[in-house]
């Protein structure tokens, strides 16, 4: 062996070519089979692209790391399923691009966030978050409240998630700057947009109906987190059944 | 004399303006990396530090440390040690004359001033260590088969029949972050003259493609690059050969192979599939094995010369650094063992074993290479001041211990009052009494930060005056073997 290992390391090309035979393998073995196993995703009702808004909260999720310091993935443990709910399933972040499972716990896991508190507290929290939990060590994000939400490419952002694989719809698409502004109007008619987006939380999100900010969209998104799937449809020993 | 010889007599005309580049670069970045962490580690302790302002907070500033830390220090550090090592090893000067060298430099310079300008901005993809949006990836993506090119390039066209060991891993390094980076990153833009865009993964199957990523960007860039360093300059600044040919190419093809097997260990307990977890279980594992051997190997090297600890700081930080990378490449196997996961993850504990990695091995070796690198670039007789490299390597080995050990405490106390119940089966503790009960071990932490980033500010400073061409007046320690001779027991007469 090692006396072969001369032809190796005078041959460059043979080298490299070895180099990137040994460094696929692991990598092919072990992503390909998550696009071809069919178990790997559960067959579960409710899960659905986010409503515009909902989308742009997301992006500003993304944009200020908010997954530096709060993971989206519940573990199976008596205290994380007590503390936070149900166990996160692949489901659930299937139309997350990219994913944010998040690595580190430095805030709370945010998976069921949805629901959790109301829109005035996470607003309140998000302006002066010592003024809800006095501990708390989360930066305030006071500056959300004041600024309008940029709404002029949402249809770039719709067709850019199409292009990657999120269904959504015509009557999504052709709707969406409507969507993008009703859901946080508590005057106006939801009933598209829920028939749509079911569950989404609509109504006066930041507190200011008259204008749309970025705390809007932020609010829309972490109260949907983790409430698509009801989990009173869905039995524990069903789940297993599909790993 | 023939021809053979006479050609590898003739003096080469090495580049060395564009390593010079690089090495002033590479402590530059290392300095804005030592005091965004640092500064961040206070915010963690002091929230009022977050400013109340945008471009200022934890959430923008993290990935700025992070890829300062990784990208522009260590990636500095790399291009600096493997472009040095690829010319002195090869005979011959870099492949592609100064202007690709020159836009090496710039370019991966570029890359960095872009991706920490969008970070402050918030542009930002939210992938860990991946967080350049796609026009950055792209511009990396030229910058960096460049790289390739001239190092490749140089091997190519080199006077020496082998290939050094060195270069094997530089080599691996190169190829394998080109993989990574265009695979992890491939993503759809909004509009073709704005910065966001939606990648093309997702959920599940974005997860384990990004600590594929992620964790093979420890495993190659901080990692292979690193022991690339190893492997050149500890011979050098030793002044002894590698302790095992043969325990280096074992080591070499077992450590590329198993490396990048190991990403699903992040992924432990979530919705991953379990067979893909206890892959990467079973791959973390035995990895420790190929990782140990590395060390051995270097650590060996110093067969008959330890004495040298004693007298040169620059050689000590080296096998400090190869101390740190045994100590954390056994933390890291056992942290992706999945019971031990199931405390470990999401704690302060990950972040230390980070940092034992990130301050022992790769800063510590990479100060080593700089040490060695800069009298010789700028042709001078030693450094400004030995003392200095010696107080440089105490003070920060005092701000590694107070970190680690302080994320250790944090990161287990966290774990386990997350877990605990009361009498009557309640959760005893909210998760806000964790954050509460830290307080005292992250300012514990934030100094570990100040001391290290002291510890490099007296390395710029010595480094800036053995540019100048100063000798600081010190007496400089020689303790050969024969003076110790007295101490060898007589046997009596």
């Amino acid at each position: 062996m090692f006396k072969h290992h001369h032809f190796v390391e005078r041959n460059l090309t043979l080298m490299s070519v070895l180099i990137l035979i040994t460094i696929s393998i692991g990598g092919l073995v072990e992503i390909i089979p998550l696009y071809l196993v069919r178990s790997t995703i559960e067959v579960v009702e409710g899960v659905r692209p986010y409503s515009p808004l909902e989308m742009r909260g997301r992006d500003i999720y993304i944009r200020e790391g908010c997954y530096t310091c709060h993971s989206q993935q519940i573990r199976p443990f008596r205290d994380e399923v007590e503390r936070y709910g149900h166990y996160s399933l692949a489901a659930e972040s299937m139309y997350d691009h990219p994913f944010q499972w998040g690595s580190k716990r430095t805030g709370p896991d945010l998976a069921r966030v949805g629901g959790k508190y109301s829109n005035e507290w996470q607003v309140a929290h998000l302006i002066d978050p010592r003024g809800v939990v006095p501990e708390s060590i989360m930066p305030p994000y006071s500056f959300l409240a004041e600024r309008p939400l940029q709404t002029d490419d949402i249809f770039d952002r719709m067709d850019a998630n199409i292009a990657v694989g999120v269904p959504y719809d015509e009557s999504m698409v052709e709707n969406a700057m409507d969507d993008l502004f009703v859901q946080a109007d508590p005057w106006g008619d939801h009933d598209g947009l829920l028939a749509r987006y079911p569950k989404a939380v609509v109504g006066d999100l930041d507190g200011d109906p008259s204008r749309l900010t970025e705390m809007d969209a932020l609010v829309a998104y972490l109260q949907i987190l983790g409430r698509m799937v009801d989990f009173a449809d869905t039995a524990v020993e069903d789940l297993e059944a599909m790993r | 004399m023939t021809e053979a010889t006479a050609a590898v007599n003739e003096p080469v005309a090495y580049n060395e303006d564009v390593i010079r580049k690089f090495a002033i670069a590479t402590m530059f970045w290392g300095v804005v990396a030592f005091a965004a962490g640092t500064y961040i580690a206070f915010q963690l302790a002091f929230p009022l530090l977050n400013l109340d302002w945008e471009f200022t907070s934890f959430g923008r500033l993290r990935p700025l440390h992070t890829s300062s830390a990784i990208f522009a220090f260590g990636g500095n550090a790399l291009m600096a040690s493997s472009l040095y090592c690829v010319q002195r090893t090869c005979g011959v000067t870099l492949f592609g004359g100064r202007p690709t060298a020159d836009f090496l430099f710039w370019g991966y310079q570029f890359f960095i001033v872009m991706a920490a300008w969008g970070y402050v901005n918030g542009v930002t993809q939210g992938k860990e260590y991946a967080e350049p949006e796609w026009m950055v990836d792209i511009w990396l993506t030229i910058v960096w088969v460049v790289y390739l090119v001239v190092f490749a390039g140089t091997i190519l066209k080199r006077k020496q029949p082998h290939i050094y060991v060195a270069n094997w891993f530089f080599l691996a390094f190169i190829l394998t972050v080109a993989v990574l980076h265009i695979v992890n990153n491939l993503s759809v833009p909004v509009t073709l003259t704005g910065m966001k865009s939606y990648g093309l993964y997702s959920g599940v199957q974005d997860a384990l493609t990004q600590w594929w990523y992620g964790h093979n960007a420890v495993g190659f860039f901080l990692t292979a690059g690193f022991l690339g360093i190893m492997y050149y300059f500890l011979p050098k600044q030793a002044g002894r050969p590698i302790y095992s040919y043969r325990l280096s190419i074992v080591h070499f093809w077992s450590l590329i192979f198993l490396y990048i097997w190991a990403g699903p260990h992040h992924l432990h307990y979530t919705a991953l599939p379990e067979w893909a977890q206890s892959l990467g279980m079973i791959f973390s594992i035995m990895l420790w094995m190929p990782s140990w051997g590395g060390m051995i190997n270097g650590l060996m090297t110093l067969k008959g010369a330890w004495w040298k600890l004693r007298t040169d700081p620059v050689l000590r930080m080296m096998v400090a650094a190869i101390g740190f990378y045994g100590m954390s490449t056994f933390e890291g196997p056992l942290m992706g063992i999945r019971a031990v996961n199931s405390l470990s993850h999401y704690t302060d504990w990950t972040i230390g074993h980070v940092h034992s990695g990130a301050l022992g091995w790769v800063a510590f070796i990479s100060f080593g290479a700089i040490y060695y690198l800069v009298p010789q670039l700028w042709k001078r007789e030693r450094l400004y001041s030995i003392q200095l490299v010696s107080w440089h390597f105490w003070i920060a080995t005092i701000g590694i211990l107070l970190y680690i050990i302080s994320m250790w405490v944090t990161g287990i106390m966290e774990g386990l009052m997350w877990r605990t119940y009361d009498a009557n089966g309640f959760l005893q503790y909210s998760f806000i009494e964790t954050v509460q009960e830290k307080h005292f071990l992250y300012v514990v932490r934030a100094m570990g930060g100040v001391c290290f980033l002291t510890g490099a500010l007296i390395m710029a400073y010595n480094l800036w005056r053995t540019i100048l061409g100063d000798l600081r007046d010190e007496k400089i320690a020689q303790e050969p073997p024969e003076a110790r001779a007295h101490l060898v027991a007589q046997p009596a007469e």
